[in-house]
């Protein structure tokens, strides 16, 4: 990080747009230093942890990881301390309705990017670096506003709630019911279940899975887990400030990311 | 079934409705017949013939189309209707009749009478049923018309959006705004693919078929926009033989299938990869085939049957029948194919 001059990094798969999302920004503000461009989402986050820029642009659709899933993994993997980068979204078709948040912390332009847009969206970042703090501050307010960008997106009609699973067992179904459920966690292509005595396969994708669960029973704990609240038994913060769940029933800890670990405090 | 009383009700009073004016004919025309057993007997009669036969068709497996029964079982409801209607409704009405006093204890019907009553009490009861059936039918009919009405503004909506698209539409124009700045000949050529691409859509309902190299020149317009916005990770070619080029196909028909290519194969790809399409002849059929070195199923819609893929193949249901098919392969990692086989011009 440079404390004269504040730098970027651009996070845009089509070459021409990242080009001219460069030039834009060296005339609506001249000191910004572009740290790197890159044109996926893998690379966004892992040079973004190397180059520790001070504000990002995510374009939302990019090969690989999208830039919504980027920014999500680089909150969790932000080091404690360092404040957290300005996220601005870059998007074709405001799909998101991203105008919703256009007060709070993530900012978004639109493409083609025009002008004077932009130099509100540099005002909006100068004014929010000028006034930013060292330490964590400004990651829990991105946190909170990823959080609903990641739940409304798109496409996701409102469901029945599942009451219960139907998992094959080699060549019979099981039915499993949902309240048995200790928790849900996605690997690879597939969703184990684990209840307290059995685990399972499905074969439906953990977000296909979640409209259809009931958000007050089941809570997303992490990008890949879905835990029954019912079944925690208690949380730990770990060496490294990271929170732990125990489950009644059941040895393994399962991590909290970040992005959920608002929903555990004391009352 | 649900029985709907309401429809009931409604179809009751029509009956009644009916029964009066037969009997009000019957009344005019045989001045003789007293005014009260005349429509007593009407409205009896009636009103067991619609409930035998009304009430009774839901007994049985009806048809989705009209709601009746269908083949001898609806005859032989509407016969034992009439004839139950006749016996039962005459029995009640020689009760009543007696028990007012309309007619005399002991008298007897003369026979001439009794089959007039018989003929009105069938030609009746035919045409209140098949009254009935016909509007059954008939709002049967205007049901399906308005669903088909629906779907097919539906369709050609979906493809719309589909064609165009907002982030391929939006895209396209940041790129040109870039381009008029920095490159303004390539600026030009971007947007003449772009009109080209965009007059093709919006004409493709109105023109059904074009030549295959019409085809072929809109996929050219669609893959040089796209080859523009996603530099050097797409690739493609185009391989039409000269012998096929006047052949006349559905008017962008593969249009989707390069677009699935470009949206679920290659633009999740980090590397991206190349798009090829060729055109051969297979004896009498044409095989038309798109296929990508992209992400494979991995991408792939999770029900595995797009949008795209299935609007291709209803296309060439409704043009071709059973002498159309398209084929569709992806492998995990290893690309995806999709083969039309239609029937081929001599």
């Amino acid at each position: 990080m440079n404390a004269q001059r504040p730098s970027a990094l651009i996070a845009e798969d089509e070459p021409l747009l990242a080009l001219s999302l460069q030039q834009e920004l060296a005339r609506a503000w001249p000191e910004l230093h572009i740290a790197a461009t890159v044109g996926d989402g893998d690379s966004a986050v892992r040079d973004a942890l190397a180059l520790q820029p001070d504000v990002l642009f995510f374009d939302i659709r990019m090969p690989g990881r999208s830039g919504l899933d980027a920014a999500a993994e680089l909150a969790e993997e932000w080091p404690e301390g360092t404040p957290f980068p300005a996220l601005v979204f870059v998007t074709a078709y405001d799909q998101y309705a991203v105008q919703a948040f256009e007060t709070q912390a993530i900012d978004y332009i639109v493409k083609p990017v025009q002008p004077a847009r932009l130099q509100k969206t540099v005002a909006k970042l100068r004014e929010l670096l000028a006034r930013r703090q060292p330490g964590g501050a400004g990651l829990e307010a991105t946190l909170d506003q990823l959080r609903n960008l990641l739940t409304v997106a798109p496409g996701a009609p409102a469901q029945a709630l599942l009451k219960v699973l139907q998992v094959s067992v080699g060549s019979s179904i099981r039915m499993v019911p949902i309240e048995d459920v200790l928790f849900f966690e996605a690997a690879d292509k597939y969703v184990r279940v684990l209840t307290a005595g059995h685990e399972y396969l499905l074969r439906t994708p953990l977000r296909e899975l979640l409209p259809q669960l009931d958000a007050q029973a089941f809570w997303q704990v992490h990008r890949g887990t879905v835990v029954r609240a019912g079944a925690i038994d208690s949380v730990q913060r770990d060496e490294i400030g990271k929170l732990q769940l125990q489950l009644r029933g059941h040895r393994e800890k399962l991590p909290v990311s970040r992005l959920y670990a608002y929903r555990f405090k004391a009352m | 079934m649900a029985i709907d009383w309401l429809a009931k009700l409604r179809h009751f009073l029509q009956v009644l409705a009916f029964c009066l004016a037969i009997a009000a004919i019957q009344i005019a025309f045989l001045p003789s017949r007293a005014y009260g057993p005349t429509t007593t007997y009407s409205l009896l009669i009636g009103s067991v013939t619609w409930a035998v036969i009304d009430l009774g068709r839901n007994l049985f497996p009806s048809s989705a189309e009209t709601g009746w029964p269908k083949g001898p079982a609806g005859v032989a409801l509407v016969c034992s209707g009439i004839v139950a209607g006749y016996l039962v409704g005459t029995a009640m009405g020689d009760a009543l009749c007696l028990y007012y006093g309309w007619i005399p204890p002991g008298a007897v019907r003369d026979s001439s009478e009794q089959r007039t009553s018989i003929l009105i009490t069938v030609l009746a009861g035919i045409a209140g049923t098949y009254y009935f059936y016909s509007a059954n039918k008939s709002a049967y009919l205007e049901r399906q018309m308005a669903q088909a009405r629906r779907q097919s503004s539906e369709a050609q909506l979906k493809l719309l959006q589909s064609q165009l698209e907002p982030h391929m539409l939006f895209n396209t124009l940041a790129n040109l705004r870039v381009l008029i700045g920095s490159d303004p000949s390539r600026a030009q050529q971007m947007l003449d693919h772009v009109i080209a691409y965009l007059r093709a859509t919006l004409n493709a309902s109105r023109t059904p078929t074009h030549t295959l190299q019409a085809e072929f020149d809109r996929l050219r317009d669609y893959l040089e926009l796209m080859a523009i916005r996603m530099g050097p990770r797409l690739a493609y070619t185009l391989l039409l033989p000269p012998e096929l080029a006047q052949q006349q196909v559905p008017t962008l028909l593969l249009q989707p299938l390069v677009e699935n290519s470009i949206q679920h194969g290659l633009e999740p790809k980090v590397d991206g990869g190349e798009v090829v399409v060729r055109a051969r002849r297979d004896g009498k059929s044409l095989v038309l085939q798109v296929e990508d070195t992209g992400v494979g199923t991995a991408q792939a819609p999770p029900s595995g049957q797009g949008f795209g893929l299935t609007q291709v193949r209803e296309r060439l249901s409704t043009l071709y029948g059973t002498a159309a098919a398209l084929n569709f392969l992806a492998a995990d990692g290893k690309g995806a194919c999709a083969t039309v086989h239609m029937p081929a011009q001599a």
